[in-house]
């Protein structure tokens, strides 16, 4: 059984060929994710939740990777971390860590690696720490795991780290279980905790997203003073544009398992190239802006990632498909690789910065 | 207190236009030991003392962070819940303490739609079955049978007619949430309570039901009480805004005024802390943010005085000694601070000296319930 998965796994990874121009091997990248691809079969059919990521990171900054639900942000993380079972995932394409290779590494390498150079934050602090033991128990046991330290040692690490990250008495907090602190401060005591290990590449997952907005931008402010601190590599995951604004140095936008734009934050905010990126922005409402009468929606409803739309994924909600006989039903636009800003949209580039600065953009 | 600031408010505003009004309104909710013999150890002062009115045709948001009271409040309004005290005034009947056969025929005028679109549907009931129920329910007669007024509503809430017989689950949430919002609308009410209704939702879908529920509001001419926590969208849909903290009303403006010249210190700590979907301002924004210290305390025990001095940078010994009372500052624009915003305090140099002094205030050492 397991061997059967097992080649399954590898033909898929031997088969695929890497598709279009991508970016070439980038032997100075810190993270460098290459065509990076996730299915789940299913008895409805293979979910691609990922289908062809490429993107690299470098120690010191911030990529905010942006969608809406299903899109495909979430299981990146988790694929980059290699959470995923073996038995229920497919996973193809190559995560390059540091020089190492990780999607073809054994399990327990990963797992060395996994709290140690690379740490994850949840969204959800309740659910994601052990109700049964205390917050400090848990800090110390992902110490311990990486480091051959004595308990006492380890425990006045914890006590430091909660210190570091703003709870207050942390001498006495840490004998705290997680429901006797607020949602706040759980999410400093889970961020305490993917610290622990000084992990190079943190990766966030909707930090704030469960937070009201005084505690978020606490918890933003933190996350920004200890990657100044410590200079890790952070990966934001999020659906907030507002969120992503404050934080990432560049941005990948993902939509259907795929990335249809990235560059970095001020050209994803300045010019934004793709539909969908339009659509975003016109979705949503400001509060550093005078009013609008309406909100510019995108119509219909995102795709299911059991039956993709053909060609390109967003095409049927695309106020501009088929346009000048564009092929965007029958094409999955490749990201075009402009020097620093990529865009998968079949409208000529001249074109859609046309678009966008005599349609889109006056009305934002 | 909270009767000499109704009184107040009462005078200060003709009662005429107001649909709604609410006067010292609160919910306590007993916390209880014991097994056999139980007895009341406290209470959880959810809504504590709040005084506001709801015009006819506008949009009242209630905004605030998670416990400050505003479901609460959307329920004691819609009388899902009766007050602990104080009065609830709709179309000038006191309906605070009705009872479920008397609430009935009020029932048809205020109407709810839930934050989350997935637990407010029955998964059983078919959507003809979830939108006609209001009819069945209050006995109202249909012109043309329950199916053709439900069939009417799908489509003026942008749902296919033909939809009429499927269930919850073969919708996706933005759908559903416009099944709710049909079935608010069933009974053509005059007052729509919103809680959350659209913070469940994706962006691009979430555009959809706010421009939809304008749209409805100007055709059908609504009123709404819209709760949020997204400032955003509060800003969007509102004419009027109430800021909550702690069980109580800390500030009421008309939306522009509030946005552009808060006068409580909560409300200006509030708007800073919004993320700026704006990178090139990032710095800016975060210059000027207000960064509150430790957590809400707890509404068990709330501070004496105004609640929010434990966190407020200009809070002096008046703050601890009394409570500060609702206080017209500017037209329609009323404020529960004893030391409000001034201007020199919302320029740049201002707001990086408030930055300073919010910082140092010291975190609260009670452990939040």
């Amino acid at each position: 059984m397991k061997g059967a998965h097992m080649s399954s796994t590898n033909s898929f990874t031997t088969t695929d060929p890497v598709p279009g121009p991508r970016r070439g091997p980038d032997p100075t990248a810190f993270l460098d994710v290459r065509d990076l691809r996730i299915h789940f079969p299913t008895d409805d059919g293979l979910v691609k939740a990922v289908d062809g990521i490429s993107f690299t990171l470098e120690r010191g900054r911030t990529l905010g990777i942006v969608g809406e639900s299903g899109s495909g942000k979430s299981v990146t993380s988790l694929g980059i971390l290699g959470l995923h079972q073996r038995e229920h995932a497919r996973v193809g394409g190559e995560v390059w860590l540091d020089g190492e290779e990780l999607i073809s590494a054994s399990p327990e390498r990963v797992r060395q690696l996994r709290g140690q150079r690379m740490a994850m934050i949840f969204q959800d602090p309740l659910t994601a720490m052990h109700p049964y033991f205390t917050v400090g128990a848990q800090i110390v046991e992902a110490y311990r795991v990486h480091h051959r330290v004595s308990k006492a040692v380890a425990r006045k690490r914890a006590v430091d780290l909660l210190g570091r990250v703003g709870i207050p008495q942390p001498a006495k907090r840490v004998d705290d279980y997680p429901h006797q602190f607020s949602g706040g401060m759980r999410q400093r005591a889970m961020i305490a905790m993917a610290l622990v290990n000084n992990p190079d590449l943190l990766i966030a997952d909707e930090p704030t997203t469960a937070l009201d907005v005084t505690v978020q931008a606490q918890i933003l402010d933190l996350i920004r003073d200890l990657q100044e601190e410590f200079g890790s590599a952070v990966l934001m995951i999020t659906h907030d544009l507002g969120v992503v604004a404050e934080l990432a140095d560049d941005i990948l936008v993902m939509y259907g398992g795929r990335c249809v734009e990235e560059g970095s934050a001020q050209t994803l905010f300045r010019r934004p190239e793709h539909p969908y990126a339009w659509g975003l922005l016109g979705s949503m409402p400001r509060v550093d802006r005078e009013n609008r009468d309406r909100l510019i929606p995108i119509k219909g409803t995102p795709p299911s990632l059991i039956n993709l739309p053909s060609g390109c994924a967003f095409h049927p909600r695309c106020p501009y498909q088929g346009r000048d006989g564009i092929p965007c039903r029958t094409e999955v636009p490749s990201l075009a690789q402009g020097s620093d800003h990529g865009v998968a949209c079949h409208i000529a580039p001249a074109e859609r910065r046309r678009i966008f600065a005599e349609d889109i953009a006056p009305a934002l | 207190m909270s009767t000499t600031t109704s009184t107040e408010r009462a005078a200060a505003r003709p009662a005429t236009d107001d649909l709604l009004q609410v006067t010292g309104l609160e919910k306590h909710f007993p916390i209880t030991r014991g097994a056999f013999i139980r007895r009341t150890v406290g209470a959880v002062r959810a809504v504590d003392g709040i005084d506001f009115t709801v015009r006819s045709g506008e949009t009242l948001g209630l905004v605030g962070e998670s416990g400050c009271g505003k479901s609460t409040t959307g329920r004691l309004i819609s009388r899902l819940l009766e007050p602990t005290g104080g009065k609830v005034v709709f179309e000038g009947r006191d309906i605070s303490h009705l009872s479920n056969r008397e609430m009935r025929p009020l029932r048809r005028e205020v109407q709810m739609i839930f934050q989350d679109p997935y637990s407010s549907l029955n998964p059983r009931h078919t959507v003809g079955t979830i939108v006609g129920a209001p009819f069945r329910v209050q006995d109202i007669p249909t012109s043309q049978g329950v199916k053709r007024a439900v069939q009417d509503l799908l489509k003026l809430v942008g749902l296919n007619p033909e939809h009429y017989n499927r269930y919850p689950h073969e919708f996706s949430g933005g759908q559903r949430q416009r099944i709710g919002i049909a079935r608010a609308l069933a009974l053509r009410p005059k007052l729509i309570v919103a809680d959350e209704p659209v913070s469940a939702l994706d962006v691009s879908i979430q555009a959809q039901v706010v421009n939809l529920l304008g749209d409805l509001q100007r055709e059908l001419n609504l009123t709404y009480v819209f709760i949020a926590h997204d400032l955003s969208v509060v800003k969007h849909i509102s004419d009027r805004v109430a800021v909550m903290y702690l069980g109580k009303i800390v500030e009421v403006a008309p939306r522009d005024a509030l946005y552009a010249t808060p006068m409580h210190p909560y409300t200006l700590a509030l708007l800073s802390a919004v993320p700026v979907p704006d990178p090139d301002r990032r710095d800016r924004a975060q210059r000027e943010r207000i960064l509150l210290t430790g957590d809400v305390p707890s509404p068990i025990d709330p501070p004496s005085g105004c609640r929010f001095r434990t966190r407020c940078w200009k809070a002096r010994e008046l703050c601890e000694r009394e409570v500060p009372p609702l206080r017209e500052l500017a037209t329609g624009h009323v404020v529960a601070c004893h030391f409000p915003v001034e201007e020199a305090e919302r320029t740049p140099g201002g707001r990086a000296a408030a930055q300073q002094a919010a910082a140092s205030v010291p975190p609260a050492t009670t452990t939040p319930v």
